[in-house]
Order: C-alpha cells, then sequence, then structure tokens
C-alpha cells in the first residue's frame, strides 16, 4: 500500500501545483500546458482508483481535443505574453472580489458535500448500490447508462448538438463571389470542352479570346 | 526490498520491448527508402553495410555528433520538451500491444481506449516544437498538423467503434480473440480502408504530410532543429507509423493468429505473424508514399469530414443492426 500512497501524493501534488500555475504564469500558453498537466494527473489519480475507463476518456476529450482547441485560440490570438502583473495592476484587481464570492461559494459547496459523504451517508442515494467487482466499470458504466439514465443521456447529447449548430449559425456567413470547386464538374469535363485544336497560320499566329 | 525486485523485473521486460522497437525502427527507416527508390527505379541507400542494411545507423551517429542549436529567440524548456514528449509518446503505446496471448507487457482492461489516447497525445509535441521554434514556417506547420491530426481521430475512433461493437470488450486480446473465426478484415472491409487512409494522416505521412511539406513550409514544424533533437522526431515519427501498423493489424488482420489455423502454420510463433502484418502494412505505407502525390490541405480537411466520418458513422449504424438483427451481439 505505501507504493500506492507515494504515487497518489505524486499526481495530487503535480495537480494541486499545475492548477495553481495555471493562473499564476504570466505567458497564456505555459497556463494551457500546466492546465494540460494538470488534466494528465486527474486522469492518472482516476486510474489509481480503477476508473480506468473515466480516466481514458478524460485524456481522449479534455487533452486530445479541448486543449489542443485551447492552444489554438490562445496562440492564434497573439496574448502569448501577457503585459499585467497578477494581482498588482489596477486592471486585473477589479476581477479579485468577484473571483474570490465564487472561490467562497464553490468552497462552501465543497465542504458540504464532503461533510455530507463522510457524516451522513444515507444522504446520498448512489451510496446503496453495491459495486460489483466482476465485471469491469466500462461494462457497469455503459449498464446504467443505457438502460436507467437513457432519457438524460440522450437529452444531453442533444443539448450539446444544438449548441454546436447554434455556433454554426451565429458565425455562418454566405459570402458573395466566391470560387468554389466543383469535384463533379472536374472529374466529368471531357477532352471536348477543354482543349481546342487550331490550324495556326505561319508568322501570323492566332488570337484566343479569354 | 521486494519492491526492488519487483521494479527490476518490470524494467527487464520493459527493456526487452523497447530495444526491439527502437532497433525496427532503424531497419524500417532503411525498408522505406528502399521501396522508395524501386519504386522510382533508383537504388536507394546501398553502400553501408549489406545492402545498406546499416545506414540508418550511420545516420544515427551522424545526428549524435552534430551540433545542437537551440534559437536565440525560441522558448528553450518547450523547444527542448518537444521532440522529448514525440518520442516518449511513441513509444509509451506499445506498452499495450500484444505479440501473442501472454506476451504483453500491460494486459489492461481499456488496451484500445489507451492506445487511442496516446495518439492523441501526440499532437502536442508537434504543436509545442512548433510554438516553441518561434519561427513562421515551423509554426504554420505546426497549425496545420494539429488541425490534420484532430480532424483524423474523429473517423478514427468511429472505426474503432465499428470493432468494438463486433468484439465487446475494449481490451487489445480479446479483439484478437474474437477474430479466431474471421478476421475483421472480411466483414469490415471498407472499414480497413478508411483506417488505413486515416492512419496516414494521422502520422503525418504522404500524400498526407502537409506538416513538413517541404514546398511551402521547408521542413513544417523541424525547421529549427538540429542534430539529436531533428533525429528524435524522426524517431518518434516512425515509432508511431509502426504502432499504427500494428493498431491496423490487431483491429482487422488479426493480430498474432496465424491466416490458416493448420498444421505447419501453427508452429510458427504468434509473434512473426504479427509482425509479418506489421511489414505489409508497412510496405502498403510506403508503395503509398512513393506513388500518390500530396494533397491540398483543403482538399484534406474535406476528406477527412466530408467523406470519412459520415461514411464511418454510416457503417456504425450498418453494423450494429446487422449485429442486432441476427442476435449477434457479443454477450458480456
Amino acid at each position: 500500500m505505501i507504493a500506492h500512497a507515494i504515487f497518489f501524493y505524486v499526481f495530487s501534488i503535480i495537480a494541486v501545483i499545475s492548477a495553481i500555475m495555471v493562473t499564476v504564469s504570466k505567458n497564456t500558453v505555459h497556463s494551457v500546458f500546466f492546465l494540460i498537466l494538470d488534466f494528465i494527473s486527474i486522469s492518472c489519480l482516476f486510474i489509481m482508483i480503477g476508473a480506468e475507463f473515466l480516466g481514458m476518456i478524460m485524456l481522449i476529450v479534455y487533452v486530445g481535443a479541448v486543449a489542443v482547441l485551447f492552444l489554438f485560440v490562445v496562440m492564434m490570438l497573439n496574448v502569448a505574453q501577457q503585459k499585467n502583473q497578477w494581482l498588482s495592476s489596477k486592471e486585473s484587481s477589479r476581477h479579485i472580489p468577484i473571483g474570490l464570492v465564487i472561490s467562497v461559494l464553490i468552497f462552501f459547496e465543497l465542504i458540504i458535500v464532503i461533510g455530507g459523504w463522510k457524516y451522513k451517508p444515507d444522504l446520498f442515494k448512489s451510496n446503496d448500490e453495491k459495486i460489483i467487482s466482476e465485471i469491469s466499470n466500462t461494462h457497469s458504466l455503459g449498464q446504467i447508462l443505457y438502460t436507467d439514465y437513457i432519457h438524460i443521456f440522450q437529452i444531453s447529447g442533444m443539448i450539446l448538438l444544438i449548441a454546436m449548430i447554434g455556433a454554426i449559425v451565429l458565425t455562418f456567413r454566405q459570402r458573395e463571389g466566391v470560387k468554389t470547386q466543383s469535384y463533379i464538374k472536374q472529374i466529368s469535363r471531357e477532352r471536348s470542352e477543354g482543349v481546342e485544336v487550331l490550324d495556326i497560320p505561319s508568322n501570323r499566329g492566332v488570337k484566343i479570346d479569354d | 526490498m521486494e519492491y526492488f525486485g519487483i521494479i527490476f523485473q518490470q524494467i527487464y521486460k520493459i527493456l526487452f520491448l523497447i530495444v526491439p522497437v527502437l532497433v525496427s525502427v532503424a531497419m524500417i527507416v532503411w525498408l522505406d527508402r528502399r521501396v522508395w527508390a524501386f519504386v522510382q527505379k533508383r537504388q536507394g541507400p546501398n553502400v553501408v553495410g549489406p545492402f545498406g542494411l546499416l545506414q540508418s545507423l550511420a545516420d544515427a551517429l551522424k545526428y549524435i555528433f552534430k551540433e545542437i542549436i537551440i534559437p536565440a529567440s525560441s522558448n528553450k524548456v518547450i523547444f527542448v520538451l518537444a521532440p522529448i514528449i514525440t518520442m516518449t509518446l511513441a513509444l509509451i503505446a506499445w506498452a499495450v500491444i500484444p505479440f501473442s496471448e501472454d506476451q504483453v507487457l500491460a494486459n489492461i482492461n481499456v488496451g484500445i481506449l489507451y492506445i487511442f489516447a496516446v495518439s492523441s497525445l501526440g499532437v502536442y509535441g508537434i504543436i509545442m516544437g512548433g510554438w516553441a521554434s518561434n519561427s513562421k514556417y515551423p509554426f504554420l506547420g505546426a497549425i496545420r498538423s494539429a488541425a490534420q491530426m484532430v480532424s483524423y481521430e474523429v473517423s478514427i475512433g468511429i472505426i474503432i467503434i465499428n470493432v468494438l461493437l463486433c468484439v465487446g470488450s475494449l481490451n487489445l486480446s480479446d479483439i484478437v480473440i474474437a477474430q479466431q473465426e474471421m478476421w475483421f478484415v472480411i466483414p469490415l472491409f471498407p472499414m480497413f480502408v478508411i483506417f488505413f487512409i486515416s492512419s496516414l494522416a494521422e502520422t503525418n505521412r504522404p500524400p498526407f504530410d502537409l506538416p513538413e511539406a517541404e514546398a511551402e513550409l521547408v521542413a513544417g514544424y523541424q525547421t529549427e532543429y538540429s542534430g539529436m533533437m531533428y533525429a528524435m522526431f524522426w524517431l518518434g515519427e516512425y515509432a508511431n507509423i509502426l504502432l499504427m501498423c500494428a493498431l491496423g493489424s490487431i483491429l482487422f488482420l488479426g493480430g498474432w493468429l496465424s491466416p490458416i489455423d493448420l498444421y505447419p502454420f501453427n508452429l510458427i510463433p504468434g509473434a512473426i505473424w504479427l509482425i509479418l502484418k506489421i511489414l505489409f502494412l508497412f510496405i502498403l505505407f510506403a508503395l503509398v508514399k512513393a506513388t500518390v502525390p500530396r494533397y491540398r490541405y483543403d482538399q484534406l480537411m474535406r476528406l477527412g469530414w466530408k467523406i470519412f466520418l459520415p461514411l464511418s458513422l454510416i457503417y456504425v449504424v450498418l453494423t450494429a443492426s446487422y449485429l442486432f438483427y441476427f442476435n449477434l451481439l457479443p454477450t458480456i
């Protein structure tokens, strides 16, 4: 169990430090890299408690796709070097009260949830269900998600789809006079439309109208 | 003290996996250049050693003794980290590849997800290298490759779902054992073709080598790298190609299973069959490199999002309804 504890503390210390570094580091791109490190160590923690499916999905979805988009945006916006010092400049200190309120709220929520889980276990219904150790957690997740919670699962999928369509609708602009390629047109071109053989009289050349 | 025993045993096992992979990467570079040359009626590398087999070794020596230049305006930590990440990610994925029923370093439950996750992390090596170089061509190459790898990953994921529907398990050994009756290449042949093309794009191989298109971007994200750091990018890239070939042979060509389950073929160990299948896929990769011209960027994106994604989604529906209708869904 000692090895287990060592790994747990290593991963959680990395997770906490990188989470702090996300907010503290001056270079925005560095922040995103620390965020990725944070995601990776969190997914290691997931794997350590035996939730290997969640850990891998976390890696694939957050690190493999979402963080790439973050990185994309940060690199493209060219905000790599942040001018403001953390906490010291006048502009960013405006946000500190709001941030404090939100973090106090989150802190109390965590206290309520963890305290309830610790001292009043009958408050949470999911505690009653026994964990079956014979089947892997991928199977048990699938069995719950596609039977009892199928409607909620489908609705969450629909919400994501609608969000995607909304983003496309908001940014889509029909532009005038843009030349686009039509693959069918290109493939179905025949020799008779493309090439013309002319008899060219010597010394006079030929005029091709274009 | 017993921990040290376990750790040494694991390190011994890991070395037995990593060293052959690295040596085969060197050999595969030679094979790639050789096949490429023969298609174009050239000789290829044939001077160093018999048939030029030691060419990669000579190249490695050259890279080791070259000076490593770190550009003055680069972001130095990330610049150095990028090739290390590329190579590490290309090597750690080999941990879950099963070479036969019991020859696997880590037989984990979610093996296929692990490989998928590691290969989706591979894009970071390229982005970090391109951004940290602080120069135009590497940055353009990195942006291109990020978009390319993210979009082809989607179709690879859906193709993997096709296979998983037929297997009912995320374990790579289970996937191979499920193909004892029939390799998945027969019922899922269109998916095999799409997987092959997507893995070309995923590993930045020609005709999808836009991140390093030498005519437009000098060498893409590798432009500022030199010496051993450049060689590490290279090694990582080829280890990734081998990994995709291994994944293709495990998902569709029956992994370590022999093609015919008859007497003389059964005696050959499974690892040899797997290596032969990987080599077959790799020679296909090399032939494609030698024959097909490079895609334009918008054609690449169109192929990924408008053709491969819908096709593989339709095939998921087809496979699922076929399995459901004939009551062939795997029982857990």
